[in-house]
Formats: structure tokens, C-alpha cells, sequence
């Protein structure tokens, strides 16, 4: 009794310590910060200017880009927890952590903290460079912050996902298949595109996509072309599912490693 | 409470069918440095796991420092430090910022820390390399960080799992000289090792682990004696005369090494033997390159202990 009693009085210090660790990580190495932070901006310009335009979208198409890319830089970064997790437990640094008498849950809360921060900072750029190109939120300043919100949310959700699969990979090398796997989850989306465009099967299947309708409601509070009103809701079940899935497989996978 | 650092009773742990300990018994006096010896996969690294809490046996006691590691988990990770087979360092940050990390995780509070860091770098003779990146260190530099922040909060008992594998002689030596300094501050530490040497150097005890339990325990020199005591070696100028050699001499079970032109037998009388083997050598005219006595190596120990023995002789 007295263990956990102990362990739980510190376990807000821990957390901090850990967040701290990752913070000073991104000070030491402010190039790979600025290229995680660029390559949305990159997407960004890419399909902006370079594509131009989606199949089926009516409107200013930055207007309707710009949330969908706000969605999928939320779920990219998966990727980034996937190899953060493993890079730790492979270089045996998670172990010296749970030999330690620290709160072990601390490991978790403060990979999620910095992940968290940095899709804070990566949605503030991305809606910065959109804002010098001209795009403006045409609703409320609290529809911006719903938006903002059900963005992270998704963020939160994919954060668990990349954790639960970083255990059970277990090695930097398995992160490259999940990569790989992104990519198409992430473009069978709405991100760039309308379904109602794409041949039926695949529009369902893109519509189902979770993170089409974060970006789908994130268009509507932001009175983009493509929003729907009342997709709300499903922008904030849809993470709570994967959440409710993946959270505690998560926690489970953790403890687990000392069996 | 009792004079052991370190208690194991049948501790058992088995992956899928695979017994990676298959009840192992071990006791540690306080205050001395502890070998476990053995091949791969013989168990080493599976029991610094469970002594240093982070996995649970199947079945069996373990206590460290006078704490069960599974139901009083966190008492016995107050009081050890462990070194695992790699330096488990945040290779982003600098040394200084390791340890401070680390000292915070130990709820030293931000002062003590840094305090202790700055005191950790120079015993360890890392100051001036405080700033830099792990990543920028040399193998035997990373190594005596990792051994530091496992000394945090001067532990009870210090794990070593295989503190010198990989390193070069330099690094190792560095590695050695941290080890026997610490000693003497009265840490308990056990060190698992395929090398026999390191063994031999650092170690007052030595068990010797082969799958998953434990076949010898004593001193170096106990083993030794165990595995048959003194043995003279003979070394012909030429390997053609080994046939006669084993003929004429006055030895029995000797062993024959063509490729060393090498014959090597046990005895009990060492000089009688000696003089016995010089004399007999004489009257057949062989010609020897070396006679010598000797104890047994703890290779030959080791050989002799772990079911490798007969793919390796």
C-alpha cells in the first residue's frame, strides 16, 4: 500500500520531469524541430499551389484545404510517438526509467504532454502560414476554438494508437511499416478531395474515415466549403472510441512489460 | 533481516517453453561484488530483470536489499542502481542533463540534482564533457555516464549486466578501475559477465549460471580447485612426437592438443611430477619447447561447468 502511496505523491513531479526531458530534447536539436514543423507547410503549399485544386470542391479550395491538412498533420503524428516510444524502449532508456522508484505511469503521461505541445505548436504554424496566405476562419472566435479542440482530440486519440502500436512493435524497424500505412489512411480522406467526387465505394469508405469527420466539422466551425453542420458530434465520438479502444490496450501493453 | 544483499530461492521464469530461469538459487553477502558467470542465453540478463524489478518471476523468493522486488517493488527500487547491456542515456542531451534528469526522478529536488550531477561528472572525470551531446561520446565515456547515473543515490546494491560487453580494452579498463573504487564505498554489486577474466578481477564470489540455474558457486580459486587442481602442460617441437609422448610419460588422463603440439595432464604431486616428466623426456630424447605447471584457468572451469563444454573441447 505504502508503494503506490508513494509512488502517486510524485507522480505530477515525475510527469513534468519527463515532459521537461522532451522539451530540452527539441533545445538540443532545433533543425529536426523545425523540419517536423515544416513538412506540414510543405503538404500545405504543395496541394495549395502546386495541385491546385480537389475533384469536387466548390469554393476557395485553400479555404477547404486548410482544415483537412489541419487533420492530417493530427494524425501524421502517430508517427512521431510511434518512433519517439520505440527509440526509448530500444535503447533500454524505458527500462532504467521502471527501475527507478519514479511513478512508471510517468513514462506515458509525459510522452503524451510533449506530444501534445508539439501538435499545438505544429497547428499554430500551420494556421499562421494559412493566415499570411490569405485564409481567414469565417466563423466565431469560439467555433476557432471548438475547431482547435476537436483537432486535438483526434490528436489525443492517434497519440494512444501510436503508443499501444510502439509496444507492440517494439523496434524502431516495425515504425516504418506503420508509416508506410499511414499514408493511405491518411489521403482516403476528404482531406484533399470530396467524396461525394469519388467512385461510391471509396466515398463511403473515405466518409467512415475518422479523421474525415474531425476535418469535416473543423470546416464547419470554420464556415469552410465542405463543412456539414452537426458533424460535431461524430468529430468528438469517433476520437472517444478510439480512445476507449486504445487507451487501455495501451496502459495493458505497458505493464505488461514486466511480465 | 539478514546479512544477505541479495536473496534468490527457486526462482523460476519461462518464455513460451523455454526456461529462462529454472529455480535459480543465489545469495549475496553485503558489501562484495558478485560474479554471475555464463554462456548466452544462460539466464544472466533474465535474472538482473527480475532482481532490479522489471519483470516479475513466475515463482520463487527474491529479495534486494531486504525488500521482496514484487510486493515492495518501489523499497527496492530506492535502493538499487542498475547497468544494463547498453547505455541507457538520452543520447540527445548532454551528461549533465542526463544526470540531473535522472537525479530528479529520484526526487533529489532541482538543487541536490544539479549538485550531484556536477558531482558525478567529476568522480566519473566526465566535467568538461558535461555540455555535449551523449552522442558525441566515446564508447568507454558513455559507459561511465551510464555507471554514474545508476549511482544517483549511492545504491545498496549495483547491478552490472555485462558492464564491459562491446567496449575496447581501454574502455573496459576505464569500466574496472570505476568498479573497484566503488567497492570500497561498500556497495553490494553484482556483475554478470561472459568474460571470465572480468570475473576474475572484480569478483570476491562467482556463481556460474547455465540454463537458467546455478552450477557452481565459490571463489575463483575454489573453482579452480573444483575442476581438478593443478595440471602440467607439455609443449612439443613437434607435434609428430605427441603420439609417443602420451606412451612414454609418466601422466595419466592427459589431454592432447595437436594444433598447440600440446599435452596436458592433471597431477597431484607437483614437482615429483615435474621432475618425473623432465627426466622421461630426456630418456626418450623428445624435444619439449615448454614444461609447465598450472592451475586451471576459469575458462577451463567454465568449459568443464556449462553444458557447452563438449561442443567446445
Amino acid at each position: 500500500m505504502s508503494d503506490s502511496a508513494h509512488a502517486t505523491s510524485y507522480a505530477l513531479t515525475d510527469s513534468w520531469t519527463m515532459t521537461r526531458r522532451e522539451l530540452a530534447r527539441w533545445a538540443r536539436q532545433p533543425v529536426a524541430v523545425a523540419v517536423n514543423l515544416a513538412f506540414p507547410v510543405m503538404m500545405l503549399l504543395m496541394f495549395g499551389y502546386l495541385v491546385g485544386g480537389g475533384r469536387g470542391v466548390s469554393g476557395d479550395y485553400l479555404d477547404y484545404l486548410i482544415p483537412g491538412m489541419l487533420a492530417l498533420t493530427m494524425a501524421f503524428g502517430l508517427e512521431g510517438t510511434m518512433v519517439a516510444v520505440t527509440r526509448d524502449l530500444e535503447r533500454g532508456v524505458v527500462d532504467r526509467f521502471r527501475s527507478l522508484p519514479m511513478t512508471n505511469g510517468a513514462i506515458l503521461v509525459g510522452r503524451s504532454a510533449a506530444d501534445m505541445l508539439q501538435s499545438v505548436l505544429g497547428l499554430a504554424v500551420l494556421l499562421a502560414v494559412g493566415y499570411a496566405l490569405g485564409w481567414r476562419a469565417h466563423g466565431s472566435a469560439g467555433a476557432f476554438l471548438g475547431a482547435v479542440g476537436l483537432l486535438l482530440l483526434f490528436r489525443f486519440a492517434m497519440l494512444w494508437v501510436g503508443i499501444h502500436l510502439a509496444l507492440v512493435a517494439g523496434k524502431p524497424e516495425m515504425v516504418q511499416a506503420v508509416q508506410i500505412l499511414v499514408w493511405p489512411v491518411g489521403f482516403l480522406s476528404n482531406a484533399f478531395a470530396a467524396p461525394e467526387a469519388m467512385p461510391g465505394w471509396l466515398g463511403t469508405l473515405v466518409q467512415w474515415n475518422p479523421m474525415s469527420q474531425t476535418a469535416t466539422a473543423v470546416r464547419d466551425l470554420f464556415g469552410s466549403p465542405g463543412g456539414e453542420s452537426g458533424h460535431v458530434g461524430a468529430a468528438v465520438v469517433w476520437p472517444l472510441v478510439i480512445l476507449a479502444v486504445f487507451f487501455p490496450l495501451a496502459v495493458r501493453r505497458f505493464a505488461r512489460l514486466s511480465r | 533481516m539478514t546479512d544477505a544483499a541479495i536473496t534468490v530461492e527457486g526462482a523460476r521464469k519461462r518464455y513460451g517453453d523455454k526456461h529462462a530461469l529454472d529455480g535459480l538459487d543465489l545469495t549475496v553477502a553485503r558489501g562484495t561484488v558478485h560474479g554471475v558467470l555464463g554462456p548466452n542465453g544462460a539466464g544472466k540478463t533474465t535474472l538482473v530483470r527480475v532482481l532490479s524489478t522489471l519483470l516479475r518471476p513466475d515463482a520463487g523468493r527474491v529479495e534486494v536489499a531486504g525488500h521482496d522486488v514484487v510486493t515492495r517493488a518501489y523499497d527496492v527500487r530506492r535502493r538499487i542502481g542498475l547497468l544494463g547491456q547498453h547505455a541507457a542515456l538520452d543520447e540527445e542531451l548532454g551528461g549533465r542533463q542526463n544526470l540531473e534528469m535522472f537525479g530528479r526522478l529520484h526526487h533529489l529536488g532541482a538543487r541536490r540534482a544539479r549538485a550531484r550531477a556536477d558531482e558525478l561528472l567529476a568522480r566519473f572525470g566526465l566535467a568538461d564533457t558535461g555540455r555535449k551531446p551523449v552522442s558525441a561520446y566515446s564508447g568507454g565515456m558513455r559507459r561511465r555516464l551510464d555507471l554514474a547515473a545508476s549511482l544517483i543515490t549511492e545504491p545498496e546494491v549495483l547491478f552490472l549486466d555485462e558492464p564491459t560487453t562491446g567496449l575496447d580494452p581501454r574502455g573496459r579498463a576505464e569500466v574496472w578501475s570505476s568498479v573497484r573504487t566503488l567497492v570500497g564505498g561498500g556497495t553490494t554489486v553484482l556483475l554478470t559477465t561472459q568474460y571470465l577474466e572480468e570475473a576474475d578481477q572484480l569478483a570476491d564470489r562467482i556463481s556460474v549460471v547455465d540454463a537458467g540455474r546455478v552450477v557452481a558457486d565459490g571463489t575463483a580459486d575454489e573453482l579452480k580447485a573444483a575442476t581438478g587442481g593443478d595440471r602440467v602442460d607439455v609443449v612439443l617441437r613437434d607435434a609428430g612426437q605427441l603420439g609417443a609422448a602420451l606412451a612414454l610419460l609418466p601422466l595419466t588422463g592427459a589431454r592432447v592438443d595437436a594444433d598447440r603440439r600440446l599435452l596436458s595432464a592433471p597431477v597431484t604431486d607437483r614437482m615429483a611430477a615435474l621432475s618425473g616428466v623432465v627426466r622421461a623426456l630426456e630418456e626418450a630424447g623428445l624435444e619439449a619447447e615448454d614444461v609447465a605447471l598450472r592451475r586451471p584457468t576459469l575458462d577451463e572451469v567454465f568449459l568443464h561447468l556449462t553444458d557447452r563444454a563438449e561442443e567446445a573441447v
